[in-house]
C-alpha cells in the first residue's frame, strides 16, 4: 500500500472531496455559460460568473500521459502509476492507474491511449478517485 | 512589444563558489555575491538603489543591505515562482532603470539548496505537515510529490509522440558534462560523462528520467548589476545590453509545465517567449550564437530547442546528436555546463554565463558570441554587446 498524502480542501474545492467521499467524481460547471472547469476556481474565466453547480463525470476516458512513481526515499516501497486521464467530457485529470503490472512497464503494461474507467477507492486511508484498465476481464 | 530594456545593461556579475555544502548562511552567500557584483561593476554600494530577487529567496532586502553596506534603496521587487522566473529578475531590474525608478539595481539569489532545504525531495518531507500545500490537491495525493515526477508526467507525452527514449535524453547530459569538464567554475570540473554511465544511473521516474537527467542540488550565491546604457559606458567592463527581457505565462499553465491545455508534446509558453524575444530584437533563430537554457531536467532542453525554432518539432534528438549544441558546433547550448554540469543556482548562474559569453571571458568561450539567448522557460533575455 503506498503512503498517501491527504488533500487539504479549501473553500474552492471542498465540494470536490465531499463528492468523492460519496463515491462520485464531479467537476465544476458555470451555471451562467455552462463551461465545465478543472481544477476548480471560484470564478468562471469565460464569463466571470461566480455561480456554479457540478456535473458528474462519466468516469470513462483514456490515458494521455503516465509515469511510474517510485517513492524517492523508500526505493522498496510499492510504486504507483500516475496517469493524466483524458475523460470523455474533455477534462484532463491527474490520478493513478490500478491493476497494472509495474514490473512489465517495458513490455507495455501501461500505454498512452489505454481505455480506463473510474474506480473510487480507499488508498492508505484516503478516499481517492482512481482508474482501472477497461478490458475483457475487468469491466 | 516595447523594447524599453534596450537602454539597459548588465555591468557587473559576482558569485560565490558552487558546492554541496557551503558551510555558511544563505545571507552570507547573498552578501558575498552582491559585494562581488558591485565591485565587478566598478561601482560602490552607495551607487546601488534597487534590489531584485525571487519571491521565495529567504534573504530579505534589508538584511542584504546591511551586509553589503548599501546605504539606501528606492526600489525592490521580486519574481513569482521558481527557476522559471530567473530571467524575470533582469526584466524587473531593467524596467526599473528604464522607468527611472532606480539607477542601479542589484539582482541576487542565494541558497543552500543541497545542505539546507532540497527542492528535489518529496514535498511531504519538506513540509512535515503531511497535507498538500495550496494548489497541490490535484497532484500530491496521487503521488506527484517531487519536481521530477511533476515534470516527467509532461515530458512523457513528448517521448510518446516522437518515439524518444531515455537513451536519446542522455545525449544532453553528456554534452553538459563535457562543457563542465573544462569550466573550473563548474562543480563537475574535469569530470566528463559517457552515455553508458548515464544509462547506468538509477531511475528517478521510470521510464523518463534517470538520476543524471536531473539538475544538481547546489549551495551558492550569484548576483548581477543592471544600470542604464548611458552609465554603463563609463564603467570598466564593456556593457552587456539587455536587448530583450520578457516573461511568458499562458492561461491554465502551472509553474513551468501545464497539464490541462493543448498538445503536451510541445511547449506553448516557450514558443510565446521566443516570439517575444525575436520580435523585440529583430533577430531570428539563425542569428543566435549561444543559448543558455534552464534545464531542471534534460527533456526541457529538447522541448525548448524546438519551441525557439532552432530545430523542428521532434527534431532535437538529431540536432543534439549532430554535435550542434557543443562548443564549436552551430549553436552551443550552456557552455558552462548548465544546471546539470556547473551548478543549480536556480538558473541565475546561466545568466552570468550569458554575460561572460558576450564579454568574451567565458571558460569555454564561443568564438564571435554576440547574440546570446537566455531562457528560463517562463522568462527570457537576449543579451548583446
Amino acid at each position: 500500500m503506498p503512503s498517501v498524502i491527504p488533500p487539504a480542501p479549501t473553500l474552492d474545492d471542498q465540494f470536490f472531496w465531499d463528492a468523492i467521499a460519496e463515491g462520485r467524481l464531479v467537476f465544476q460547471r458555470c451555471t451562467a455559460c455552462g463551461v465545465v472547469r478543472h481544477p476548480p476556481a471560484p470564478m468562471c474565466g469565460e464569463c466571470h460568473s461566480v455561480e456554479w453547480d457540478t456535473q458528474e463525470s462519466s468516469g470513462h476516458g483514456h490515458v494521455y500521459t503516465w509515469i511510474v512513481s517510485h517513492h524517492p526515499t523508500k526505493p522498496d516501497a510499492e510504486p504507483r502509476v500516475v496517469v493524466l486521464v483524458e475523460l470523455d467530457e474533455g477534462i484532463r485529470f491527474v490520478s493513478n492507474l490500478l491493476g497494472v503490472d509495474t514490473s512489465s512497464i517495458n513490455e507495455g503494461s501501461v500505454q498512452n491511449g489505454m481505455e480506463v474507467m473510474l474506480s473510487i477507492e480507499d488508498v492508505d486511508g484516503v478516499v481517492l478517485p482512481q482508474f482501472r484498465p477497461v478490458d475483457a476481464g475487468d469491466s | 512589444m516595447m523594447a524599453l530594456s534596450r537602454d539597459t545593461a548588465i555591468v557587473g556579475i559576482g558569485q560565490t563558489e558552487f558546492s554541496k555544502h557551503s558551510g555558511r548562511s544563505e545571507l552570507q552567500l547573498a552578501g558575498e555575491a552582491v559585494a562581488a557584483a558591485v565591485a565587478d561593476a566598478g561601482l560602490t554600494p552607495a551607487d546601488i538603489d534597487g534590489a531584485v530577487t525571487f519571491a521565495i529567496d529567504v534573504n530579505d532586502e534589508l538584511a542584504v543591505m546591511r551586509c553589503a553596506g548599501i546605504p539606501s534603496l528606492r526600489f525592490t521587487a521580486r519574481t513569482r515562482g521558481g527557476g522559471g522566473g530567473a530571467c524575470a529578475t533582469v526584466q524587473l531590474a531593467s524596467a526599473a532603470v528604464a522607468s527611472g525608478a532606480a539607477d542601479a539595481v542589484v539582482v541576487y539569489r542565494a541558497f543552500n539548496e543541497r545542505s539546507g532545504r532540497r527542492f528535489g525531495q518529496p514535498i511531504s518531507e519538506n513540509n512535515k505537515s503531511r497535507v498538500a500545500p495550496p494548489g497541490w490537491n490535484w497532484y500530491l495525493p496521487f503521488g506527484l510529490d517531487t519536481p521530477a515526477k511533476v515534470y516527467a508526467l509532461w515530458y512523457q507525452r513528448y517521448m510518446h509522440k516522437y518515439g524518444i527514449t531515455n537513451v536519446d535524453f542522455g545525449l544532453y547530459p553528456v554534452v553538459a558534462r563535457k562543457h563542465a569538464a573544462t569550466n573550473p567554475n563548474a562543480f563537475y570540473y574535469q569530470q566528463p560523462l559517457t552515455l553508458e554511465e548515464h544509462q547506468q544511473s538509477r531511475w528517478i521516474v521510470e521510464p523518463i528520467l534517470r538520476k543524471l537527467d536531473c539538475c544538481q542540488e547546489s549551495d551558492g550565491g550569484v548576483a548581477l548589476v543592471v544600470t542604464s546604457m548611458d552609465r554603463a559606458r563609463d564603467l570598466p567592463h564593456d556593457p552587456v545590453r539587455v536587448a530583450a527581457a520578457s516573461q511568458a505565462h499562458l492561461r491554465d499553465g502551472d509553474e513551468m509545465f501545464g497539464y490541462y491545455r493543448g498538445d503536451l508534446a510541445g511547449y506553448e509558453e516557450g514558443a510565446f517567449l521566443g516570439e517575444q524575444l525575436y520580435e523585440a530584437t529583430g533577430l531570428a533563430a539563425d542569428d543566435i550564437d549561444v543559448v543558455m537554457i534552464y534545464e531542471n531536467f534534460t527533456p526541457i532542453v529538447f522541448i525548448q530547442l524546438e519551441a525557439f525554432g532552432f530545430c523542428g518539432p521532434g527534431g532535437a534528438t538529431d540536432f543534439i546528436a549532430g554535435g550542434n549544441i557543443e562548443v564549436g558546433g552551430k549553436l552551443p547550448v550552456n557552455p558552462n555546463g548548465g544546471l546539470l554540469g556547473e551548478a543549480y543556482i536556480h538558473g541565475m548562474n546561466n545568466i552570468l554565463e550569458g554575460v561572460r559569453q558576450v564579454r568574451g571571458t567565458a571558460a569555454n568561450q564561443v568564438d564571435g558570441a554576440e547574440h546570446v539567448l537566455v531562457s528560463a522557460g517562463r522568462s527570457g533575455l537576449v543579451l548583446l554587446p
